[in-house]
Parts: C-alpha cells; sequence; structure tokens
C-alpha cells in the first residue's frame, strides 16, 4: 500500500504532466488552422499543374518519344519510396501510419523480388525504418529548421529524386503522406509519381485542342520535374495539417486521461488517509478502554 | 458587352492574385514577349523570367516580376503558375539585388547548359532594368 504522501506526489505529477498535454494541445489547435489554410491555398497551384499536365499528354501523339518521366522506363525493376513523415513525435499516431502503409508496401515490393530504395523526410521515418530497411534508404531529408512546409524544401526533396532518376537510379517512385480529411481522420496515402499513373491521364480524354509554344514534348519535359515538386509540396502541405490534427486530437485524450487518473488518485489518496484517521481512532479508543 | 477575361496567378503557397476582368495581359513567353485579348485559342506556354504586364478594362496597369512559370489559356480564363512572383510596386529594392547577385553568380557556375545560361542572362537583363527605375 503506497503512503500518503506516495499519492500526493503521484497526483502532482500526473496534473503537471496535463499541464504539459494541455498546453500542446493548444499549440497544435493554433497550428493547425495555420496549417490548414495553407493546405488549402496550395491546392490550386497543383490542381491546375495535373491538368495542364493531363492536357499535355493528352495531346501527345508520339507516345513512344515522350519524355521517361511520364511514360516510365518501361521496366519495373527497382522501386523508390519516398516516405514523408513528420519530425516530431506526440502526435498519436501519424507517424507510425504512414510508416506502416509504407512497409505494406515494401513487402508486397519485396515479395514480388524487385529492389527496393528509400528515400525519409522528415526524422521520425527515418527512425522507425532504419532497424529493418537501413540498407535500403539512400537518402535521408529533414526540414528541422523551416517552421511551416515551403516551396523550396520541396524542390530540394524533388531536384533529388529527378537527379537520381535521371541516373537510372530506379524505375518507379512512390511517395506515402498522410492526408489531411479532418482533425481526428487522416488517411494514409500511397502516390505513384513516376510514372504518372495512365488512368489518370485517360480520365478527362475529351478536351479541346490546344496551342503549344514551344512543342508539346519540350513542355512536358519542362514540366515534369516542377510537377514532381509541386506533388511533394502538396505532400508536405497535407502532412503538417494532418500532423497537427493528429497531435491535437492525441493531445487532447491524453489530457482527458490525465484528469481521469488524477480523479481515480485522489479517490485512493482519500480512502487511505481516511484509513490512516480511523486506525488512529481504533487504536486510541481499544488502549483507553484496557484501562 | 463586356471584352474582358479571367486571370488567376497562383503560386505554390497561394493563389496569388486573381481577377475577373483584365481586358490584356502581356507575358513574357519563351519564344518572345506575348499579348493575350478575349477570345484567344487555348495555349499552353512557357515563362521566362520578366514582366507580366496587367491590363485591366478600366485602363488601369499592373506589373509583375516573374521567374519562370506556365500559362495556360482556356475558355477565356488565363492560369498563370508561377513559383516566384513579385508586384512591382511593392517590391523591395534589397530583394531584387539579391536575387541580382545570386543570378550573377549562378551564371559564373561553368556546368551549366547554354539553354539555362540564357536564361539567367535574361534574368541579369530584367532584374537590371528593374533596378534603374
Amino acid at each position: 500500500m503506497p503512503s500518503l504522501d506516495d499519492f500526493r506526489k503521484r497526483i502532482k505529477s500526473v496534473k503537471s504532466t496535463q499541464k504539459i498535454t494541455k498546453a500542446m494541445q493548444m499549440v497544435a489547435a493554433a497550428k493547425l488552422r495555420k496549417a490548414q489554410e495553407n493546405a488549402e491555398k496550395g491546392r490550386p497551384y497543383s490542381e491546375k499543374m495535373n491538368n495542364i499536365i493531363l492536357n499535355l499528354s493528352n495531346s501527345i501523339t508520339d507516345k513512344e518519344n515522350a519524355p521517361k518521366l511520364l511514360t516510365g522506363t518501361g521496366a519495373d525493376k527497382v522501386h523508390l519510396c519516398v516516405v514523408l513523415t513528420a519530425d516530431r513525435g506526440l502526435c498519436g499516431g501519424f507517424n507510425s501510419n504512414i510508416v506502416k502503409k509504407a512497409k505494406s508496401f515494401f513487402k508486397k515490393i519485396k515479395s514480388e523480388g524487385k529492389s527496393l530504395k528509400i528515400i525519409t523526410v522528415g526524422s521520425k521515418g527515418y527512425d522507425q525504418l532504419k532497424r529493418v530497411y537501413g540498407s535500403q534508404i539512400i537518402e535521408k531529408i529533414s526540414f528541422k529548421n523551416s517552421k511551416v512546409a515551403n516551396y523550396l524544401d520541396a524542390e530540394i526533396a524533388g531536384k533529388k529524386i529527378i537527379e537520381l532518376f535521371e541516373k537510372n537510379e530506379f524505375d518507379m517512385c512512390t511517395i506515402f503522406y498522410n492526408q489531411f480529411k479532418n482533425v481526428i481522420t487522416q488517411i494514409p496515402q500511397e502516390q505513384q509519381i513516376i510514372p504518372l499513373k495512365s488512368n489518370e491521364i485517360k480520365k478527362n480524354s475529351v478536351e479541346d485542342n490546344y496551342e503549344f509554344e514551344p512543342e508539346e514534348d519540350e513542355i512536358l519535359s519542362n514540366l515534369l520535374p516542377k510537377n514532381i515538386s509541386t506533388q511533394i509540396f502538396k505532400a508536405m502541405l497535407e502532412n503538417s495539417a494532418s500532423e497537427q490534427g493528429s497531435r491535437m486530437t492525441a493531445m487532447d485524450s491524453a489530457t482527458r486521461n490525465a484528469g481521469e487518473l488524477v480523479d481515480k488518485l485522489t479517490i485512493n489518496y482519500n480512502r487511505s488517509r481516511q484509513a490512516a484517521i480511523t486506525k488512529e481512532l481504533i487504536e486510541i479508543i481499544s488502549g483507553a478502554e484496557s484501562l | 458587352m463586356n471584352n474582358g477575361f479571367k486571370l488567376e496567378i497562383v503560386n505554390p503557397e497561394k493563389s496569388f492574385l486573381s481577377k475577373e476582368n483584365v481586358s490584356e495581359v502581356v507575358v513574357p513567353a519563351y519564344e518572345g514577349e506575348m499579348g493575350i485579348l478575349k477570345n484567344h485559342i487555348s495555349i499552353i506556354s512557357f515563362l521566362k523570367p520578366g514582366l507580366v504586364k496587367v491590363f485591366e478594362t478600366d485602363s488601369k496597369e499592373e506589373n509583375y516580376y516573374v521567374e519562370d512559370g506556365i500559362i495556360e489559356f482556356k475558355n477565356n480564363c488565363l492560369s498563370i503558375l508561377t513559383s516566384n512572383i513579385f508586384d512591382i510596386k511593392k517590391i523591395d529594392k534589397k530583394e531584387v539585388s539579391n536575387i541580382l547577385a545570386k543570378a550573377e553568380k549562378d551564371v559564373q557556375n561553368s556546368d551549366i547548359s547554354d539553354q539555362a545560361k540564357y536564361l539567367i542572362d535574361h534574368k541579369i537583363e530584367v532584374l537590371k532594368s528593374l533596378t534603374l527605375n
């Protein structure tokens, strides 16, 4: 049986933890609003970019000579997976959900006998993957220093991917991130960016004719690398909104749990205090009786 | 009859500018400056560094400096996608000289392609003309 002093210490420590989680929740809530706003503002750009690329790829007649970034290398031997996670923990299942999704994809690739290369963006993903897939991680990128997701960071990551692609280091590229649906739901996503999914290309084939300046393939080969950065940037924006949302809910339930624990401990504390008083009384009474 | 069209300028972070009724936009397209009026044929083109001039129907003129980008014109709606854009009126002289200094450093770099070099040269030219004004 813990002593009264133990209870008191325990209650105090839980209460101070609760203060921390509460503060984190409020900070996350404030940041969430900003991140959500950014994610929404960023959408038109990536949507427009996507549209233009769709229109362009539809009008390309000569599929054979189309840029490799669009059609792929023709092989699918080497997969590059870009796992985008947060740099900080304490955000519920946010990081592990992405990693879980990625891991199941890795397993599938391995069982098909293909080789795997991994780039991790954000330090938490690296921490979780290094034990099992350490040898496959070819690059780890972390943007700890930037407060909010910005396009320059995405461009750095995008350029790295394109560099690797031009060296023929991989055939296909997939990115993993959390899509922000609402504060309590974030859906881990896998999105193939190289080659562009063909079913997406076919979707709106009925489009009017465009005039191009310069030629289609020249535009495409300039545009596709940009699209990769844009997609990564979109993923980063979604991720940062998801991270804050996830942290907010996690911290909210942590605060509630701490409150419950404090209640329980207080009851126990009162009970054992009462027991100590009763015991003392019995001692006094029985001492007086025996006289 | 209204003879304006819709203009949207977006950069990755946000939608930079949206105007419902502009009469003409001059963009620094890849193969020379290009003026776009209402009912232009659908077009997709690249931008090189330069000035985007926006003329509104009430003949107000606005200038923006862009570093690169893509334009798409369709159904009387012009979308300009760019990663770097400034309003000329609000731009900081210091910022211009920063970009200029960086571009001048880039052009010294010998292992860039001729095309990239041409673009940077052009950028320097535009920036210089900006700082003079």
